[in-house]
């Protein structure tokens, strides 16, 4: 899976599933309409200003709260190349893998790296790059069957290509 | 070495005699459960991926119950596609608007979940089977339509918490108390992909329908699952329900827990979650002057008979005070009846409620009482995030029926006791 350059956004602990799609739109369920409302209540400057290859970098317990796959999809159809994160909510990590949206788990990079810098994301090998100032953070690299669902675009996408 | 009672049934479902935490398991699922918002998604990527028929027509379960009955256009269409594939698939299990209740409600009441069953369900409260002594979890809708397909799907086995309640419980202090209290003192993420395993003798002498709040908002504070071990009170509960034979797990005296805490409740009061984490708690007594808007009493939290009762208690009587709106909402037609049978729909009348029939509704801001910008609702329900009940600007303050429906009299938060010096 390959990545390319770009723009970090910051988010704290605990952003709930409420915060990343509201619960209000759980009743649409095609992605740009989803990717519409993605932070829409609470980073309204997410919401209007994120660009295509972007990257979220957030504290603890990204995606706690609901069981909803319309949040990540609503960050994948936004753009968002990767989710780098100190640790994730145990449903909202499940659905990133099965919808195809690359998720990491790197407390150091997210202590470390401010909003609006640059980085680059190497899934295989599990750094991430902070391109400023060329410093290497090292994260658990996925195993193997979940790169391969990730490099299939999701799980669905996974069984039928593996049938 | 010793399992846990989720270790147990993980490891059953797996054709294995033992697991320990940490280990990727394949299960076989015995309920897999979707609703309106999730379900379509689900149906969507079971078409996608050459599904024809679900692996089992009892097993496979479908209610719209969050945007129904449906709230508008988008909803119906929504509510359509489940009723359509329920009806295409032959499904057992499909409850319609008038037979239909909030799902966590429902699947215990009508024995579709027993003790040692693995339940999943594409929403985060699936959890609250635990209360039966059963594994049950929330997934995404991937997942589902995984499980629809083939029966079965991996997890990975969870470390346990094992939480014990000592000391009996003061009045008006319930399972939501003690929910919200553990909440408080663990954080949010306080069980993050653990299962919290409830034990002591205050939980002893919780009945089901606290215990069913309790498992409910174990996902909460992060937690894979809450369960509970099958007593007298569970038999009692199951006997005229379940249909079929279910097996009955514990844990072994040695069991492995990643942590012990133990809660002395003799002194608890009636929590309050304040905006905007469930984990924001104080005491009823430490609340101070905050005035409300809406209060609504209902939910797959506290949507159950007992919730009623306890409500009822503290409004006969009494008249909401009149800027207040009072939203009763029964978890199920069950419920419903059970409620008006026992004269509680009076009480709720005269003290001037609007009683809905059951939905998710207004919990998650979907429909029948959402709130305006800088309005605040006391809620029965379990979550207050930013927007959750409305507007971005409105607040949701958690707390249990009794904490509610002397808040809807008083127009301020505050507790039966409180009413009672009025």
């Amino acid at each position: 899976m390959k990545m390319t350059k770009g723009k970090v956004w910051k988010f704290g602990a605990d952003i709930d599933t409420d915060a990343i799609l509201p619960a209000a739109y759980l009743n649409l369920t095609e992605p740009k309409s989803l990717s519409e409302h993605c932070f829409e209540i609470t980073h309204p400057n997410f919401c209007k200003n994120s660009k295509k290859g972007d990257f979220i970098l957030a504290d603890t317990n990204f995606g706690c709260g609901s069981s909803r796959e319309h949040a990540p999809v609503a960050i994948k159809a936004k753009g968002i190349q990767c989710v780098i994160a100190s640790n994730f909510a145990r449903i909202f990590f499940r659905n990133a893998f099965n919808i195809g949206l690359p998720v990491l788990e790197c407390p150091e990079a997210v202590s470390a790296i401010e909003e609006g810098q640059e980085i680059i994301v190497d899934m295989q090998k599990g750094e991430i790059t902070d391109v400023c100032d060329n410093k290497v953070y090292k994260c658990e690299p996925l195993p193997e069957n979940m790169l391969a669902i990730l490099n299939e675009g999701g799980l669905i996408q996974y069984i039928n290509a593996n049938k | 070495m010793g399992m846990t009672i989720t270790e147990k049934i993980l490891a059953k479902h797996a054709d294995q005699d033992t697991t320990s935490p940490g280990q990727l398991l394949t299960c076989k699922v015995d309920i897999a459960l979707g609703s309106d918002p999730t379900a379509p998604l689900a149906i969507e990527q079971f078409q996608k991926a050459g599904g024809k028929k679900v692996y089992n027509k009892d097993k496979v379960v479908m209610v719209p119950d969050h945007f129904a009955p449906n709230k508008d256009i988008i909803s119906a269409e929504k509510c359509k596609i489940l009723r359509e594939f329920s009806k295409e698939q032959n499904l057992t299990h499909y409850y319609e608007v008038g037979e239909m209740g909030v799902q966590h409600v429902i699947l215990p009441e009508k024995g579709i979940v027993l003790p040692g069953d693995l339940a999943i369900g594409a929403d985060s409260h699936t959890c609250t089977y635990g209360a039966l002594g059963a594994f049950s979890t929330g997934i995404g809708s991937t997942d589902l339509a995984a499980v629809m397909l083939q029966g079965e799907l991996w997890f990975k086995v969870p470390a346990s918490i094992k939480l014990i309640y000592n000391g009996q419980l003061p009045k008006w202090v319930t399972g939501k108390d003690l929910i919200l209290h553990t909440i408080g003192l663990i954080g949010v993420d306080g069980a993050r992909y653990k299962a919290m395993e409830f034990h002591g003798e205050a939980i002893a002498h919780l009945d089901m329908d606290s215990r069913f709040t309790m498992a409910n908002m174990a996902v909460e504070a992060g937690a894979k699952n809450g369960i509970f071990h099958v007593d007298e009170k569970t038999t009692a509960y199951i006997k005229s329900r379940a249909k079929r034979p279910y097996e009955v797990f514990e844990s072994d005296p040695d069991a492995i827990y990643s942590e012990v805490i133990e809660i002395d409740v003799s002194e608890l009061e009636p929590q309050v979650a304040f905006p905007h984490l469930p984990s924001n708690v104080r005491g009823i007594s430490q609340v101070g002057d905050v005035g409300i808007d809406q209060v609504v009493i209902g939910s797959c939290t506290n949507g159950r008979i007992s919730d009623f009762r306890e409500a009822a208690k503290v409004l006969k009587g009494q008249r909401r005070n009149p800027r207040i709106r009072l939203l009763i909402i029964p978890g199920s037609p069950e419920v419903w009846r059970q409620a008006n049978d026992e004269g509680l729909f009076d009480i709720f009348m005269d003290a001037g409620a609007a009683i809905s029939t059951p939905t998710c509704g207004p919990c998650l801001g979907g429909h029948m009482g959402v709130l305006a910008s800088g309005e605040r609702a006391v809620a029965t329900t379990n979550r207050n995030f930013v927007g959750r009940m409305g507007h971005p600007e409105s607040e949701v303050y958690l707390a249990n029926p009794a904490i509610a429906a002397a808040s809807a009299v008083l127009g301020k938060i505050g507790g039966p006791e409180e009413l009672r010096q009025v």
